[in-house]
């Protein structure tokens, strides 16, 4: 319980800049989040992919993706699988979202955001909404064992939208 | 903690005494097979708090994971439109690994209600508003999977097992 609260505390938190990085898409494409400025970006670190259940994390949010776009905002999940796994993944959940691989040097991107899982080597399930400038306006880390839904987001996106 | 932002109204599928002092909802999906297993634990439960607990069904179709569960939800309604929502709620539950348009035609026939109704109603889209409204204030509760269970009007982040359900529902009781 303690290194939860541990990794609740240290995320980012709303009114910092979010650091820039680079990652792979499933099919090798580079996405830097500064190529991404000019719209509301939703930052999603989960720890894995595959985890045994309908409706986990990011199949959740691919069903919910049109509720993201009406607030013109970019989903993107974020986790330490590398591309293949990433890729059998996404074509396995019909995921319409890119899924990004801080897999080299590993969990390099968690680590920024404060979402990294030292004792397990995993991210936390952390969220990001991310406005137009690039500064982060909510974030919310999650206990690992419980998928945070789509709710918080929402009303993170609908604040920024005013 | 997650809460249920579309409290329980005249437009919900419920089961049981508008008086019972625990309300048990469930966002599901009629082609998820953990809906599918917590269907009898569920009826188990509702058994044993009887007049206690009434349960409310709504739609939460993960339609990117299941093919039917969209068909299945709007069958469902259909079948609630013509006053048999839950004999088909039921229905589609334990023939859930069978799923196809013609399996839904034939389930409407087994509760006496026209299959041509429900083949219009399919085509049109009838229902389509009504589950996705269902959906929308799920995503707004914090539905995070299916099934997700709310407890007077706390979401549920245990498992549903028969016993932890009833030891979360006789707390909630006593509250």
């Amino acid at each position: 319980m303690s290194k939860q609260a541990e990794g609740a505390n240290a995320i980012l938190r709303a009114g910092t800049m979010a650091p820039d990085f680079t990652l792979a898409t499933t099919s090798g494409e580079l996405v830097s989040l500064q190529s991404l400025r000019g719209r509301p970006v939703i930052l999603a670190f989960y720890p894995a992919d595959w985890s045994p259940v309908c409706g986990d994390q990011m199949a959740l949010y691919n069903e919910v993706l049109p509720e993201f776009q009406r607030f013109d905002a970019k989903l993107i999940g974020v986790s330490v699988d590398g591309m293949w796994c990433h890729r059998a993944f996404a074509e396995n959940r019909h995921l319409r979202f890119p899924l990004l691989a801080d897999f080299e040097p590993k969990g390099a991107v968690a680590r920024m955001f404060g979402a990294y899982r030292a004792n397990d080597g995993t991210s936390e399930r952390a969220l990001f909404v991310i406005d137009a400038q690039g500064m982060i306006r909510w974030s919310y880390c999650s206990p690992i064992e419980i998928n945070p839904g789509a709710d918080g987001i929402l009303e993170a996106l609908e604040t920024l939208a005013g | 903690m997650a809460t249920l932002k579309t409290p329980v109204g005249a437009g919900d599928h419920v089961l049981g005494s508008e008086n019972a002092k625990i309300t048990l909802v469930e966002y599901g999906d009629f082609e998820c097979p953990f809906c599918g297993r917590a269907y009898p634990i569920v009826k188990q439960v509702q058994k044993h708090f009887g007049d206690r607990l009434r349960f409310v069904f709504r739609n939460f179709p993960l339609k990117e994971l299941h093919p039917h569960a969209t068909e299945a939800a709007e069958t469902a309604e259909f079948a609630g439109a013509n006053g048999k929502f839950w004999p088909m709620h039921d229905l589609l539950f334990e023939n859930q690994k069978r799923f196809s348009t013609k399996v839904f035609l034939a389930l409407a026939g087994e509760l006496g209600l026209a299959p041509e109704g429900l083949e219009k109603a399919l085509s049109d889209r009838t229902f389509d508003e009504r589950v996705r409204q269902d959906f929308r204030s799920g995503v707004r509760s914090g539905v995070n999977g299916t099934p997700t269970f709310y407890i007077n009007g706390a979401r549920h982040d245990d498992a549903y097992d028969f016993e932890v359900l009833v030891a979360a529902l006789e707390k909630a009781a006593g509250a």
